[in-house]
């Protein structure tokens, strides 16, 4: 199936892959070559931004693809996040090289700092940027797919399944908040300098990397669209909707769940890799189980089983997060709080359902 | 036997038992400040035989001055002042000295050293004297003294120790204090130069806790001459080893107890509401939140009975969380019923709500929570193990709280029709329950049971508004591992949870303990994913 095909006669899908065209023209555009005192120049915050946001919408995807239509309440997405992130940080540490605080070659400052010796196991191999992004998809997916295989095969379901991934997120977050891990402990992994030999400060990167996490985003959208109007995409649907009855027509429910759960994994620690470098700090505060919480709600609040939903309330939200933290910072938790309890209470199928009703209704 | 090396640990003992006599001491009547009068002239000159006899008459004069003086003597401070020939205390303070009257302990003021006389004394006075201050606390009329002076001994054996106690012994009446001194003398026959004295020591010895006795040992077993004596210590070391060790581990399960019951009572609530509802309240978090902040804001109302304001705080908790989750329940969650991870999304807004709502009302940092005196302390039971009264309290009140709640839930009208509801709906509601009046009073009494937890664990941790985030995770946990819809899975999954985080602590440290505890319940929970007591019957069909 070509992507044409794919999204042919998806009013959906046209819609949102043009406006994330124009977007990804307009913004670098203006940006880079529209002088910076003309009113419609757009700064290098403002599109290291929506870089960021579009790595967000990746995120809201690969939950929307388990929640959804796996049906599936992951509350724990944001390590797959965070570890992609990690993998991600820990090339762009080693890239640092001899320009960190202490100029060691090899160890990054905290390690100096800690003194150790020498370079952790797990740290070999990633200087090379190929092998550094094998581990960002390599790691969630692998984590995903063992904590999958044992909680789907005993057939933990619904409230359970989502508080056990909760524990995951939490026991990582503390993990990772020891400096004996490795990984840099509560600082994290910061204060990077290049990647691939660019400049991370300079415009033309911020709009290279703001690209990249455009085209990460249209390509896991049109992944995911492949899923979901495939065979295995309704079989996730009557998943989430009959999961015995499914199970007793004769199809492995946990492997359509497993496969799609290291699926959405490998997705969200791609979304982290691109965050990472765009937001030039990565920490043990991204395993928090609030920010998990936070990306089910971008996809409430956008609407459940629409992958354009999922994108639009991510985008929403967190540009309400950037302009109450900066305008109304009290006010925040507060606004998002009654997010979440107005969207569940109505509006079940989100913004997008909101609108589809409308539409039928004329 | 004197004594004819005087270490700094036998001056520092003297000094203070010297202290504690003068602590616990009478006021000084005018018959004891004549016969102090009368001896302290006797001090001048040189001869020893007189000073002696002072010394006699300072001990038994009964002033409260006696063992300052005596301390002073022995420490060679004890001086006459030339000018007025009156008997001073005094320290060299750089070029001269600092002087206190003896008597009156007045501050006299720097004095050159030519003002002062010094009054010599050789190593038999030197002795007579330290006696004379341990019989004089061995005597005195305060048990606590008389139990410190011995305990001081014990942990400073000689044999004039040995001596002194050994005549103190037949005129000691309280137990507590006969097994120290007795300790204490057979401590000191330790060093005894009779090898039957020694092993009859070693025998008396075995299996006491206190610490002295077992470096006393430790030294015995390795420089013994005699190897019988040797053989002896090791094994009486031996057995105290293996009760420092299981004394060890019943600390270990204390700890684990109490940081368990802290996890019941966090987490009983919720086994509450999501147990016997079904109803996942992210939102549990802040209501044990309230309650800690309900105990401040009661102690800020009666600042002057902090030990009562903790007890009137629990059923100022209980309704204020109560009614606050009577609100949740009425307003958001009654909406959303048979769609459990709805609730859970709108729980977790209305916790962002509520952390918020304190953050701008009372402050954004952690407020103080006194502890009332009566919650601080430990009770002794031996050398080594000691359980401090806060977490025993905690226990207790961990335990009273189960069982009012099972009474609740097993004997009431209120308990019935919760269970009717929560096993079968529909027939319960033609039954004539009225279901949504059982709703909300079940979430409120969950919610009240987190308030009263957060009165108790003000008095553990920091209170502030990210209190109940700390603790939410951990109380799913225990739910879930417990087994949802059994409050007995929920005591026993937290006790379980919390003594398995002690255990591991000490070779894991705390944190890894703790992703150790996480990770082992993500795999029970594939094992047995209805947690270690799984409901059963119609009521399980989730």
């Amino acid at each position: 199936m070509s992507s044409h095909t794919l999204i042919k006669g998806d009013r959906d899908s046209q819609v949102f892959l043009s406006l994330l065209l124009v977007v990804a023209i307009t913004l670098p555009a203006l940006n880079l070559l529209v002088p910076e005192a003309n009113p419609l120049h757009v700064s290098t915050y403002t599109v290291t931004l929506a870089g960021k946001y579009l790595t967000y919408g990746l995120l809201a995807i690969a939950v929307d693809l388990v929640w959804g239509y796996l049906g599936i309440l992951s509350l724990g997405h944001a390590a797959f996040f965070a570890l992609g992130g990690y993998a991600m940080g820990m090339h762009l540490m080693r890239q640092i090289g001899e320009r960190g605080v202490y100029g060691n070659p090899i160890l990054p400052d905290f390690m100096v700092f800690l003194d150790w010796q020498e370079l952790p196991w797990f740290w070999y191999g990633m200087d090379h940027f190929w092998f550094a992004m094998i581990v960002v998809m390599l790691v969630p997916g692998l984590l995903a797919f063992v904590f999958g295989w044992l909680a789907f095969r005993s057939r933990v379901t619904g409230v359970y399944l989502s508080i056990i991934t909760q524990a995951l997120t939490y026991a990582l977050m503390l993990a990772f908040f020891r400096n004996e891990m490795g990984f840099g402990g509560n600082n994290g992994l910061t204060d990077f300098k290049d990647i691939l030999g660019f400049d991370l400060h300079t415009d033309a990167t911020r709009v290279g990397l703001f690209l990249a996490s455009a085209i990460a985003l249209a390509m896991g959208y049109l992944a995911c669209r492949y899923i979901v109007t495939s065979r295995l995409g309704r079989v996730a649907v009557a998943v989430r909707d009959a999961e015995d009855r499914t199970r007793f027509i004769g199809y492995r429910v946990e492997w359509v769940k497993l496969w799609l759960f290291t699926f959405s994994a490998v997705l969200a620690g791609i979304a982290g890799a691109l965050y990472v470098p765009q937001a030039g700090i990565i920490n043990p505060g991204e395993f928090s189980p609030l920010n998990s919480i936070e990306i089910v709600v971008w996809v409430a609040v956008g609407g459940r089983a629409t992958l354009v939903g999922a994108v639009a309330g991510a985008l929403m939200v967190n540009y309400g997060k950037s302009y109450f933290t900066a305008a109304l910072p009290e006010m925040w938790l507060f606004a998002l709080g009654g997010l979440f309890v107005l969207v569940t209470l109505f509006l079940p199928q989100g913004v997008i359902g909101l609108l589809r009703r409308k539409e039928s209704l004329k | 036997m004197g004594i004819t090396v005087s270490t700094p640990i036998h001056r520092l003992a003297l000094v203070i038992l010297a202290l504690l006599l003068v602590a616990g001491s009478s006021p000084p009547s005018t018959a004891a400040t004549s016969a102090l009068d009368a001896a302290l002239p006797l001090l001048e000159g040189r001869d020893l035989a007189t000073k002696k006899q002072a010394v006699q008459l300072i001990a038994t004069s009964g002033n409260d001055r006696a063992v300052i003086i005596l301390d002073a003597l022995v420490t060679g401070n004890l001086y006459f002042l030339k000018s007025d020939n009156s008997l001073v205390i005094a320290e060299k303070n750089g070029d001269s000295y600092l002087a206190k009257n003896a008597l009156l302990g007045t501050e006299i003021g720097p004095v050159e050293k030519r003002g002062l006389k010094k009054i010599g004394i050789n190593n038999a006075l030197r002795s007579q004297i330290r006696d004379a201050i341990a019989s004089l606390s061995l005597d005195h009329a305060d048990r606590s003294i008389r139990l410190r002076a011995a305990t001081q001994m014990l942990d400073n054996p000689s044999a004039d120790t040995a001596r002194l106690l050994r005549s103190a012994l037949p005129q000691e009446t309280d137990d507590d204090v006969r097994k120290v001194m007795q300790t204490a003398v057979s401590v000191a026959d330790l060093a005894s130069a009779d090898t039957a004295a020694r092993l009859a020591a070693i025998q008396q010895l075995a299996g006491n806790l206190h610490p002295t006795v077992r470096n006393q040992l430790l030294k015995l077993s390795e420089n013994d001459k005699d190897d019988k004596t040797r053989t002896a210590a090791r094994l009486a070391l031996k057995e105290i080893d293996f009760k420092v060790d299981l004394y060890g581990k019943a600390e270990v399960l204390f700890f684990g107890i109490s940081a368990g019951s802290v996890l019941v009572l966090a987490a009983i609530g919720l086994a509450i509401t999501f147990g016997v509802m079904g109803v996942i309240n992210m939102a549990h978090g802040e209501l044990i939140m309230l309650g800690a902040y309900t105990t401040y804001l009661i102690q800020q109302l009666m600042p002057q009975h902090i030990g009562l304001s903790v007890l009137v705080a629990i059923p100022a908790a209980f309704v204020v969380s109560g009614l606050v989750g009577i609100l949740i329940e009425r307003s958001v969650i009654r909406f959303l019923y048979g769609r459990p991870l709805e609730t859970l999304l709108a729980t977790f807004g209305i916790s962002l709500i509520l952390q918020q709502l304190v953050r701008t009302l009372v402050s954004p940092q952690n407020v103080a929570v006194s502890n009332p005196g009566w919650m601080s302390g430990t009770l002794e039971i031996n050398g080594v193990l000691s359980l401090a009264y806060n977490r025993l309290y905690i226990i207790l009140f961990c335990l009273i709280v189960f069982m009012l709640l099972s009474l609740v839930l097993k004997r009431t009208p209120l308990g019935l029709q919760v269970r009717a509801v929560s096993q079968n709906r529909d027939m319960a509601r033609a039954m004539g329950v009225r279901s949504a009046r059982v709703d909300a009073l079940t979430f409120g009494l969950g919610s009240g049971i987190a308030g009263v937890a957060g009165v108790a664990l003000s008095q553990l941790t920091n209170v502030g508004p990210n209190l109940g985030q700390s603790y939410i995770i951990d109380s799913f946990m225990v739910v879930v591992f417990g087994g949802v819809g059994n409050l007995w899975g929920t005591l026993v999954g937290g006790l379980t949870l919390g003594i398995a985080n002690k255990v591991l602590e000490p070779w894991a440290g705390a944190v890894l303990a703790k992703i150790l505890v996480l990770v082992f319940i993500i795999l029970f929970i594939q094992k047995r994913p209805r947690g270690l007591f799984p409901q059963k019957g119609r009521g399980a069909v989730n």
